[in-house]
């Protein structure tokens, strides 16, 4: 092949499969110009910016979305489930995996976009940079979800991760919200460092940076034996790639930044991070337990290592979130419990992986299921907090006393929200737990399985306790009496919220939609497994 | 056709909460009388099945004397975890729908004088109703499971919002015993639907379990295939099935040496006897009921224990046959316990309420000890008549007590509304002051202390006779509770309403009881007394699926257990055993551990 041909090659993939399959993020690529150019137009308000990033969102979903009709893109790219399709040169892989992550954060970008609207929150001179900021991370995240290559993956975090940090600091004026973003910024950066000195020892030990290649230079090495120090330097390369993922995740005991950042940014951006940045970093943490699960040795490791983490992360989130009294702090608890939970997943899929195939695409489909029902969840409990904060103005718990007698509509979902989040039947909340604790079993984690049970019950007591105070509490007599009709946008994203949590309860075919789309992540037993 | 019919009954309260839901709040009489009248029309509807069937044709209401499941209906719901929307009624189920849809229809009439939110009352109130109702009549464990908790949200605002002065604390303990009990429940279920596969079903028990066409050939498929996969399922008759088989894929080992179907049958008896409740879990019941409002604990004393009970009989005993043998000792320990525990503890009591509470600590025992006597290997023979008599004892003392105990709350609440205490020493002179509803409510006390010809009775008797076959030991003790249960009542009796004169607060309040009352209390106290003169207006319905439950049991303890218990007693010399029996039966419970 001479060189003329070589470039003919790439360009027609670049071209013919990579672009289009890309179009999506070129999509949102091309709102942030827009955006920015919109700004410079004098007369481009908040509305402008609402507008095109909603439209932005939109086409991009559009986009990526695998419709049942056969999507502009989906027919053409995504020929055969089983066999995903390699972009750019390796670097992404097209699978339905990465099409299922994708479509799902961009119907959040969607659903966020129109909430940040209701909720009036950045104001208007704020609008482009806020929205420029979510679509850059948004871009990020799409990227750690198709990641194929270790540069991506670091690239893909970087990406989500420092919009993210002027995010958090986008009320200007308030320290406690500069606090947060400084701290989220330090320890970002410091487990960034970490991670990619983690990234380097792996590519030094393995040869590549390329996911599949590097996997299977993992199995050949141990197949014919390896060095010791050889096995050290990967494990610390692993461990230390955990740390920047464990970052993504506020897995304990990289969490600290989690109640900080929650407590000084707005309520919206904390359904942002809460949501959307722990959904890519969850499948990025499936697609690189996954990619190595093939090796027995390997295997062994990750499960032992995601099933430590995970069980203490899920008791530390659900037992920390007790004493709080500030609702954005016990919410960023409730969502270090949660990503325990969802980790457990990937612990059962990653112990699976090796043996039962099937059983390992279930597991990981559990843990996609969790994530669309947590993306409703989630963001329902941030939405009705920034919304009870607009009639308030304030996000103490207390404040919310007896809030029922004048918001009734309003406080019924959000306890229904609260309710699912304790995985409570008829709740949507519960089919997610439902599914992962039968992954677990499938693995025959069941001391997971205990820890996962156990903390089910010890979330109840916070949950009901915002609950207890908005229902059972008397109205303080001294206060302006805030109300929030449930025919209000307010009231009705609430509402949608609700009806989601129960229409998710009773249809599952998400569920089956993430198994079908997993099913090419699961390896096949690699070499030196016989 | 039954699908219509049982999700009618099912989901009528809950549609009547999304209509009032509609409602505005300040047309509280109108929300008051159509919630009665949807409770009405469930039982009207529950009451129109229980007209026998002719039999010709296809049956569209209960046919009594049937003892198989009827009014089968399985629809898919979700096929990744091979869930069916399946209701059903039997002989065991049917009597407690009915007395659940009487209770209701009685307890909404008792909460007229809710003056509270009352539209949120009535919307958690009928959502209640749909959880209790759909508890009796599904099929599939997983919806089962999926009622079970519909029922906690409403009664934890119920008692919360509607309850007296510490009822935060008591809402969230109840709240919080129930909770455990599910999620004990939950690892239960998920170990015997991982456990189970139903290509080990022959093909009768398929018919008998009711697999629908797709999963029959899921059947074909995975015994076709070279690599079969199991086929999981959460039908409730199919796990039946599997439990009782020769080699159930329940005694796979699962953790510590036990068997699947111990760890399965020890966690649902958790879950259950919470909510039964059974000492050492009854804790949360004196303080639920003290501070729910009267109608909510006629409800839970009357409805909500029942499921417990009825927990027992269709999940611990034909799911883990094996486990339930070995600790038959333990269940009836629980109830003996249980049994002396609450009366003794009843009458320590001060406040009315809670010794009513008690009392039903005390008499749900019977229930508990009624199911825990295994006799069908008495002697050499395999005779499962004093089983039988125990379960079908057990069975109406459920009913019976679901009567009485709601009607007892209920005039303690009428007493409660007039003077607003429960000090039992602050009482008497009832007789004087409202003979009518004194009348009433001696009645019913006298049906829970189980005077002959009175229903409370026909359970007792039958339980503690049944008992005497199992364990001399525990009869004698069981016999003797009757004696304390009189004592207490008798007291109470003697406290409340004979005596001279009233001395307690509010005197004038003590107006005679009102006919709305007495339309709440008469038919508690007709039917106290019509089931005790004629028990067999509840066992024609109840007996023969009793009777079937208790004779597969005993035909597994014939054919299973026994060789079992054989091979592991002769262990050096197995074959010596295996001579008549097949060979395989003799074999140790060591397990097709390919299963998984």
């Amino acid at each position: 092949m001479n060189f003329y041909e070589l470039i003919q090659t790439v360009v027609d993939d670049t071209l013919g499969t990579s672009l289009p399959a890309f179009a999506p993020e070129l999509v949102l690529c091309a709102t942030i110009v827009a955006l920015l150019l919109a700004r410079m137009m004098s007369r481009a308000r908040g509305g402008w910016a609402f507008g095109l990033t909603l439209i932005g969102s939109l086409v991009a979903l559009g986009l990526a979305a695998p419709w049942p009709w056969g999507g502009p893109v989906g027919a053409a790219v995504v020929v055969d489930p089983q066999t995903p399709t390699p972009i750019f040169t390796g670097m992404l892989v097209f699978d339905q995996f990465s099409v299922y992550v994708r479509s799902l954060l961009l119907l959040f970008s969607v659903l966020f976009v129109v909430l940040t609207r209701i909720s009036g929150m950045p104001q208007d001179e704020d609008a482009t940079e806020f929205f420029v900021l979510v679509l850059g991370a948004t871009l990020g995240m799409c990227l750690m979800a198709a990641a194929n290559h270790m540069l991506i993956v670091f690239l893909g975090v970087e990406m989500a991760s420092v919009p993210s940090y002027g995010l958090a600091g986008m009320l200007k004026s308030r320290r406690v919200s500069s606090e947060a973003a400084l701290k989220f910024a330090v320890f970002g950066g410091a487990t960034a460092g970490v991670m990619l000195y983690g990234i380097s020892l792996l590519a030094g030990a393995l040869g590549s940076l390329h996911l599949p290649t590097m996997s299977a230079q993992l199995a050949e090495m141990v197949y014919e034996g390896m060095a010791a120090e050889r096995g050290l330097v990967l494990v610390l390369g692993g461990l230390m790639l955990a740390v920047g993922l464990a970052f993504k995740l506020s897995a304990v005991p990289f969490h600290f930044w989690a109640p900080d950042v929650f407590e000084g940014a707005t309520a919206e951006v904390g359904a942002f991070l809460s949501v959307a940045s722990k959904a890519a970093a969850l499948a990025l943490l499936a697609r690189l337990s996954l990619a190595f699960a093939g090796v027995e040795t390997a295997r062994v490791f990750l499960t032992a290592l995601l099933v430590l983490i995970s069980a203490v992360t899920c008791i530390f989130g659900n037992l920390a979130a007790y004493g709080q009294t500030n609702i954005k702090r016990l919410l960023a608890y409730s969502t270090i419990a949660h990503a325990g939970y969802m980790m457990m997943a990937v612990a059962a899929a990653t112990a699976l992986a090796g043996t039962r195939k099937v059983d390992a695409s279930w597991a990981v489909a559990a843990m996609t299921f969790y994530i669309v029902i947590y993306l409703f969840m989630n963001l329902g409990a941030f939405a009705a907090a920034a919304f009870l904060r607009n009639a308030t103005g304030s996000e103490e718990i207390e404040d919310y006393a007896g809030l029922v007698r004048r918001s009734p509509g309003v406080v019924v979902c959000f306890s229904i929200i609260l309710f699912s989040l304790v995985g409570l039947p008829p709740l949507a909340g519960f089919s997610g737990k439902f599914a992962v604790f039968a992954s677990l079993y499938r693995a025959d984690l069941l001391g997971l399985l205990v820890v996962g049970v156990v903390n089910t019950v010890l979330s109840l007591f916070y949950y009901v306790r915002i609950v207890r105070v908005m229902v059972l509490a008397p109205e303080p007599v001294d206060r302006p009496a805030p109300s929030v009709p449930l025919a209000s946008p307010a009231g009705l994203y609430c509402l949608m919220i609700a009806v989601a949590l129960g229409v998710l309860f009773v249809w599952w075919a998400p569920l089956d939609w993430a198994q079908t789309a997993t099913a090419a992540l699961i390896p096949s037993p690699a070499l030196g497994q016989h | 056709m039954p699908h219509v019919v049982l999700s009618l009954i099912v989901f009528l309260p809950a549609a009547g909460a999304l209509a009032i839901a509609f409602t505005s709040k300040d047309r509280e009489d109108f929300i008051k009388l159509f919630s009665l009248l949807i409770t009405i029309a469930v039982f009207l509807l529950t009451a129109w099945l229980a007209i026998p069937s002719t039999g010709r044709g296809e049956p569209s209401t209960f046919v009594v004397g049937q003892s198989a499941m009827q009014q089968v209906f399985r629809i898919p719901w979700i096929p990744a975890f091979d869930i069916y929307y399946a209701m059903g009624i039997d002989g065991i189920s049917f009597p407690l729908v009915l007395l659940t849809s009487f209770l209701s229809m009685l307890a909404m009439a008792a909460s007229w004088n809710i003056a509270k939110h009352v539209k949120g009352y009535c919307i958690l109130f009928l959502l209640l109703e749909t959880g209790m109702l759909g508890v009796f009549m599904a099929l599939d464990f997983f919806l089962f499971y999926v009622f079970w908790e519909v029922m906690l949200l409403p009664m934890y605002f119920l008692i919360g919002v509607w309850g007296g002065p510490r009822r935060e604390y008591a809402a969230i303990k109840f709240f919080l015993f129930t909770l455990v009990g599910s999620v004990l429940m939950l690892v239960a279920m998920l170990a015997l639907y991982f456990s189970s596969d139903l290509s080990k079903l022959t093909p009768s028990q398929q018919t008998a379990a009711r697999l629908q066409p797709e999963e029959l050939r899921a059947i074909a498929a995975a015994r076709s295939s070279s690599t079969p996969r199991p086929v999981h399922t959460f039908n409730m008759l199919a796990l039946a099935e599997m439990g009782q088989m020769k080699q159930s894929p329940f005694d796979t080992p699962l953790l510590w040496g036990k068997s699947v179907q111990w760890w399965a049958f020890v966690l649902l008896l958790i879950g259950f006897i919470i909510k039964v409740p059974s000492v050492p879990v009854h804790t949360w019941l004196p303080d639920a009921h003290v501070e729910a409002p009267t109608p909510i604990s006629m409800l839970l004393a009357g409805v909500l224990l029942k499921m417990g009970g009825y927990g027992i009989i269709r999940f611990c005993y034909p799911m883990c046959p094996d486990a339930a043998y070995d600790l038959a000792w333990l269940v009836c320990a629980l109830g003996v316990v249980s049994m002396v525990y609450g009366a003794l503890a009843a009458m320590a009591q001060k406040d009315f309420k809670r010794l009513v509470a008690y009392s039903s600590v005390s008499h749900m025992g019977y229930v508990l000890l009624g199911m825990g006597v295994w006799t069908a290997t008495a002697g050499n023979a395999f005779v499962s008549d004093y089983w039988k008599m125990g379960m079908n004892g057990a069975m109406f003392q459920m009913i019976a007590h679901g009567l009485s105990s709601a009607g007892m709350f209920f005039m303690v609440g009428v007493l409660y509304d007039r003077v607003h205490h429960r000090d039992l020493d602050n009482f008497g002179g009832m007789f004087a002051r409202m003979p009518l509803y004194s009348g009433l409510a001696v009645g019913i006390f006298f049906a829970a202390l189980g005077l002959p010809g009175l229903c409370g009775f026909i359970g007792e008797v039958l339980v503690v006779l049944s008992v005497w076959n199992y364990d001399i030991a525990l009869a004698v003790v069981s016999a003797s509770v009757v004696i304390l249960t009189a004592g207490y009542i008798l007291w109470t009796i003697q406290r409340v309403y004979l005596g001279p004169e009233y001395k307690g607060p509010h005197p004038e309040a003590l107006t005679p009881i009102t006919r709305r009352e007495v339309a709440v209390a008469a038919p508690l106290l007709a039917f106290a007394i019509l089931f005790g003169v004629y028990p067999q207006a509840v066992f024609r319905y109840m007996s023969p699926s009793v009777d079937r439950t208790v004779s597969q049991l005993a035909r597994w303890t014939k054919e299973v257990k026994a060789p079992r218990l054989a091979g592991t007693d002769a262990l050096p010399a197995p074959v010596a055993i295996a001579g008549p029996i097949e060979p395989s039966a003799s074999a140790l419970p060591v397990a097709p551990s390919a299963s998984k």
